[in-house]
């Protein structure tokens, strides 16, 4: 088996649009096209780019939660695209995602406790007391309590529902996680207790992360590779350091060029109190 | 410089629990041709405190206490047919959703013109070239007033909100996280747009964010908010590169670097609370 955990290959998807003055004329929109990433195990790889340029589609398609026009994914060496529904379901297990909104991705009638502990039942691990051990220990793992688990989501912050998004990514014990703009609703103090508990739980479950982010910022603190995204395209792809420090192509130039207050940056952190 | 506005001792409290102050004792000023930023988290206040000088406090909530000076008069004194003739003519506001704050039945030219014709009586052909001016000023095609606001990008959108709001060339323009539902790129140009507009108009800017690289990018001054109070406010350079009080320097120190040289640190909310936020609160 090779380093690589997933391993995308000319992906291609295209939406149609309606157009034309009523609606009846209809244009295809490339949302991927002929993309090829690949995400080493055990490390994180950060997709980014603009609203719009098929950042979130390349996530949902290597998921297989959408259906490709063309190309292959390969999970630990199979086409997920190849396999049936039954053995999909089976490696689903492995591939988990964290949701941008922790408002809108958890279930408002469901207890904490059945959210989190919803994978374990449907992939049939372990006897009931060993599942509710277990989401208990993820639970607790990503910083809540066990009073936690009877409790409905409305309770909880936005913060902490992002907790609760991750422990039910993550009581599955996954090899691959996909985090789709997991902070980017979260105030800037949260957000960096939420990206330190990624960064652990990736060490200590040898967590393999596809980051998808529109904040240049955050992914300069949570990635060892990036892909640069334009209209459904790679347009860059290397280590990190590379591309921040000399990117090549003209449209990743200016996404750096358009963090906010780059020119302070330095000074401030030079102040972090001790 | 002269002063534009000044608030003065602001509280705010909900009116079912008067004890409970959402805004607490909260003085600052700003000066024409300058932006003043307030920066705080979710529940700091800094919008409640934008919604006071508006006077668009909402029904369960009341201004307790404080005086918002706005050329030399009190706001909280006059009634609502008063603050009317001030929003939209002397004030204008940009919110942060440009996707919610247009009407999507009426065109965007028509949206920027309904002020124009309530504060300033403009018609026919005067209005229309009015509002094509306005367009070009943000960098919008004149041909665009046709357009309703679902046929216009996020930036565009919030171009046309910002034509609207110094359509009536106001001396104040206040601006509620005016980019944070903008990918950066755009995020960059509006910034740069409202810079330049408020040097050629002479505004005053009130900015809240919560984002310490806007404020760099933007800001004369900075007020930060903690917990409804200001715990520090200063020139930018001084806040920003020698922040006295400890909440400044917390939320300063999350905030991830674009070089990605300096660990992120989560702000402890026990330490601070531990004393050290009273030891320095005389810092402002």
């Amino acid at each position: 088996m090779s380093e690589f955990i997933l391993t995308a290959r000319h992906l291609n998807k295209s939406y149609s649009q309606r157009s034309g003055k009523f609606g009846f004329g209809s244009t295809l929109v490339k949302a991927l096209d002929d993309v090829s990433v690949s995400l080493r195990a055990g490390s994180t790889l950060a997709v980014v780019g603009e609203s719009g340029s098929g950042k979130s589609t390349l996530a949902r398609c290597l998921l297989q939660l959408q259906p490709l026009d063309s190309g292959e994914v390969l999970f630990q060496g199979r086409d997920l695209a190849k396999l049936s529904s039954a053995e999909l379901r089976q490696q689903r297990r492995h591939l988990q995602m964290v949701f941008q909104d922790p408002f809108a991705s958890l279930n408002p009638r469901m207890r904490v406790g059945e959210i989190v502990g919803e994978g374990l039942l449907v992939h049939k691990l372990g006897s009931i007391a060993e599942q509710r051990a277990k989401v208990l220990q993820m639970l607790k793992r990503v910083g809540l309590t066990e009073a936690d688990m009877q409790k409905y989501p409305h309770e909880f912050s936005g913060g902490q529902r992002q907790r609760i998004g991750i422990a039910r990514a993550l009581v599955l014990e996954p090899k691959v996680v996909v985090c789709d703009e997991p902070v980017s609703a979260l105030d800037v103090s949260i957000q960096a207790q939420i990206l330190l508990l990624l960064k652990e739980l990736q060490q200590e479950m040898n967590l393999s992360y596809l980051f998808i982010s529109h904040d240049l910022r955050v992914v300069r603190h949570i990635a060892d590779e990036v892909a640069v995204m334009h209209q459904g395209k790679v347009v860059e792809f290397g280590k990190i350091d590379d591309i921040y420090q000399n990117p090549t192509q003209e449209y990743t130039r200016n996404l750096l060029k358009a963090i906010p207050g780059r020119k302070h940056q330095q000074n401030i952190q030079e102040m972090n109190p001790a | 410089m002269t002063e534009l506005l000044r608030i003065e001792g602001l509280s705010v409290t909900p009116v079912a629990a008067p004890d409970r102050l959402l805004v607490n004792n909260v003085s600052f000023s700003l000066a024409s041709g300058k932006t003043t930023c307030v920066v705080g988290e979710s529940g700091s206040g800094k919008s409640l405190t934008a919604l006071s000088v508006m006077g668009l406090l909402s029904k369960q909530l009341s201004r307790a206490q404080g005086k918002v000076i706005f050329q030399g008069q009190d706001l909280t004194s006059l009634n609502n047919e008063q603050m009317r003739q001030i929003r939209g003519r002397k004030i204008g506001m940009i919110f942060q959703e440009p996707m919610t704050s247009l009407n999507p039945v009426l065109t965007v030219g028509y949206q920027i013109g309904e002020s124009l014709t309530v504060h300033l009586g403009l018609k026919g052909q005067a209005l229309k070239s009015r509002i094509s001016q306005l367009l070009e000023q943000v960098g919008i095609p004149a041909t665009r007033a046709n357009s309703y606001p679902d046929e216009l990008s996020g930036g565009q959108r919030q171009r046309v909100m910002i034509a609207m709001s110094i359509a009536c060339e106001p001396a104040m323009l206040i601006a509620d996280e005016p980019t944070t539902a903008l990918d950066v790129t755009v995020q960059a140009q509006i910034l740069k747009l409202l810079d330049e507009l408020k040097t050629r108009m002479n505004m005053g800017m009130l900015f809240i964010t919560h984002d310490f690289g806007v404020v760099a990018d933007i800001a004369d001054d900075v007020v930060v908010m903690f917990r409804g109070e200001i715990v520090e406010s200063g020139p930018v350079t001084q806040v920003l590169e020698h922040p006295q009080h400890p909440y400044t320097k917390a939320l300063l120190a999350c905030v991830p670097d674009a070089e990605g040289k300096n660990p992120l640190k989560p702000i402890d909310y026990a330490w601070l609370e531990a004393g050290s936020l009273k030891d320095s609160a005389a810092v402002a």
